[in-house]
């Protein structure tokens, strides 16, 4: 069976540039490189055709890279990759000709063109008819709602409208396979409904196409991805279902709590029972946020105890059923936003 | 639908890329103050020193010999413009289509890098040529510059190769900024000045002396003024005192400097294409 894109014990390592100190000598030099950094480790991964799949993990997970490589714009350390049965070291002129990218916060394009000329330039590295990308241009913009703005100039438009332009760049190419890097980053909820349903439709509705998703946002993942991959620090902790994950620490509970600010959350993460935790705190209010695996319900008096010895006040504690996030924290060990 | 072969996607891409750069000219009109105003004040400098060699009552060889050397410096002066496109908005194009975030785009579509440059290429004649051409009209209209004018289908073979082997150039620096970025940005910086003295943009390039003159002629802008030089004053008071190589010959090299610059640029493009993607530096912006 062909897959999507398949990687096979994928690794990715940057090495970093020596920094320049003429005033330290060799031995205080080496220990300021830090030595390489290992974004991708031994990731195997296979995505299906007509998959919607999403890719979450904080910030320096590897998701990028990984997207990077499938792009074909970074070569694989060790390890190997395919995109629609083509290798990525080997064979990037047939890869090429089947996908695109939208990155989150992107600016590409030239601010003195107008919106219809931009994605019109793109779409000619492609190769499509002048004519054919023209009305499909205005047919996605049609779409996106930016219509009205097909013929203003690049530079004049607002962040959710040059992230709707970036989106129907990625589509008018017609794209098997569409990799989607955190595209509704810093959108407001209207740009960010209009993005997440046309994506979804377009694998639904039409054949053979494929999407991979790298979010920040676990609703977002948890509502449109047919399947989900937790990595961080560039390994695959987990991967299935939404539903699956959920199920994976159904006999756990998690319990979220709003406190006075606490002084610190280590007493807290020693207390036998619990899993793994995350904590926010909100200094506007005053509070810290907590969400607190339990895998013990016995545990739950020692939290408040140790909450309570710092001298803090529990404004609130309910316990909820699992989500995506809980499934993150369990498997990281922190929240997304940390 | 049917995917495109090689030839029209190159073509589209090609046209795709010099599209900004043909409709900037119309959209962003300071061009006319910066690019053609400014150049002709450092055009007078030199004019007005070789006005001031003139005697009293000057007879027709020394108004020939002015003329020429006036004439000289206003072609020199219209190339300039060439050479600058060619250095800033060529070689280190790649570097600005980084920091935007275009590279990658670029890189991942599936069109040939050389139509991509070749894109740039043909966007940058084009725009300059514009700019050039005023220079030139108003340069000639103001100093009040003899041409003559008669052998204009070898002017054009000569012009129209010149910028060729020069845009060449200019892509195969470019590839340079695929990996090294802004760090190569002081090659640019190095060769602006040092390659107008040179290529004689000011002055007739012979007068540096046989020798330079010869490694200057690895600058497609020597020989191409040199040649423009000779087909627009043959009648220059100087006789062919400062004069290189026949027009012909000087077209001949052109011919060959313009074939090889361009397969360097695509044997560099393509293997620093692969040692970028291989270092990561093929997105990593700010570097």
């Amino acid at each position: 069976m062909t897959y999507a894109t398949e990687t096979r014990d994928l690794t990715r390592i940057f090495k970093r540039k020596p920094k320049r100190n003429l005033l330290k000598r060799k031995s205080a030099k080496k220990k300021e490189n830090g030595g390489p950094v290992t974004a991708l480790d031994h990731v195997n991964l296979t995505i299906k055709e007509g998959e919607l799949f999403g890719l979450l993990g904080p910030n320096g997970a590897g998701k990028t890279t990984l997207i990077k490589v499938l792009c074909t714009l970074l070569l694989p350390t060790s390890g190997s990759a395919y995109v629609a049965g083509f290798d990525v070291s080997k064979e990037v002129n047939q890869i090429r000709r089947k996908i695109n990218m939208v990155s989150g916060g992107e600016t590409s394009g030239y601010g003195l063109l107008t919106t219809r000329e931009n994605i019109w330039m793109f779409s000619q590295f492609y190769g499509i008819p002048s004519k054919v990308a023209k009305e499909r241009i205005d047919e996605l913009m049609h779409t996106f709602g930016l219509y009205d703005k097909k013929n203003v100039k690049v530079r004049t438009l607002s962040t959710g409208e040059r992230q709707k332009m970036n989106m129907i760049r990625g589509f008018v190419t017609d794209p098997e396979i569409l990799f989607l890097d955190e595209p509704t980053l810093g959108l407001d909820v209207n740009a960010s409904r209009t993005i997440r349903e046309y994506v979804m439709n377009w694998v639904r509705k039409r054949e053979h196409k494929t999407v991979l998703l790298t979010t920040h946002y676990m609703m977002e993942a948890e509502m449109m991805c047919d399947r989900v991959a937790i990595i961080d620090r560039g390994r695959i902790l987990a991967l299935d279902t939404p539903a699956n994950l959920k199920r994976m620490i159904r006999k756990e509970s998690t319990v979220q709590l709003e406190v006075d600010t606490l002084k610190s959350t280590a007493p807290i993460g020693g207390i036998k029972g619990i899993g793994n935790f995350s904590s926010k705190d909100d200094i506007a209010h005053g509070t810290t946020n907590l969400t607190i695996i339990v895998e013990d319900e016995s545990a739950i008096s020692d939290i408040m105890s140790a909450i309570t010895a710092q001298g803090s006040r529990i404004r609130s504690m309910r316990k909820t059923d699992p989500t995506l996030e809980d499934v993150f924290i369990s498997m990281v060990g922190k929240g997304l936003e940390e | 639908m049917t995917e495109p072969g090689f030839i029209r996607l190159n073509v589209r891409a090609l046209f795709g890329r010099s599209y900004p750069r043909v409709i900037g000219g119309t959209r962003e009109l300071s061009w006319i103050f910066f690019e053609t105003v400014l150049p002709i004040l450092s055009i007078a400098a030199y004019v007005f020193i070789y006005k001031a060699f003139l005697p009293p009552n000057p007879d027709q060889t020394m108004l020939d010999k002015v003329n020429a050397l006036v004439g000289y410096v206003v072609i020199g002066g219209t190339m300039t413009a060439f050479w600058l496109n060619v250095l800033w908005s060529m070689a280190s194009q790649l570097y600005w289509e980084k920091e935007v975030g275009n590279l990658q785009l670029y890189m991942m579509a599936p069109m040939s890098r050389m139509a991509l440059l070749g894109g740039m290429a043909v966007g940058g004649m084009f725009m300059t040529s514009t700019r050039a051409l005023t220079t030139l009209v108003v340069g000639v209209f103001i100093f009040g510059i003899v041409l003559t004018i008669s052998n204009p289908l070898l002017i054009l073979a000569v012009f129209f190769v010149t910028l060729i082997a020069l845009y060449g150039m200019g892509m195969m620096f470019a590839s340079l900024y695929l990996l090294y970025g802004r760090e190569a940005w002081n090659l640019s910086a190095l060769m602006e000045e040092p390659i107008f003295l040179l290529s004689g943009f000011y002055f007739p390039v012979k007068a540096l002396g046989q020798t330079v003159a010869i490694g200057a002629s690895v600058i497609p802008a020597t020989l191409g003024l040199d040649a423009l030089r000779q087909l627009m004053f043959p009648v220059s008071g100087f006789g062919t005192q400062f004069y290189f190589f026949s027009p012909e010959l000087e077209l001949a090299v052109l011919c060959v400097l313009a074939a090889v610059f361009l397969v360097l640029a695509k044997l560099s493009l393509g293997y620093l294409e692969t040692l970028a993607k291989r270092e990561g530096k093929l997105t990593t912006r700010h570097q």
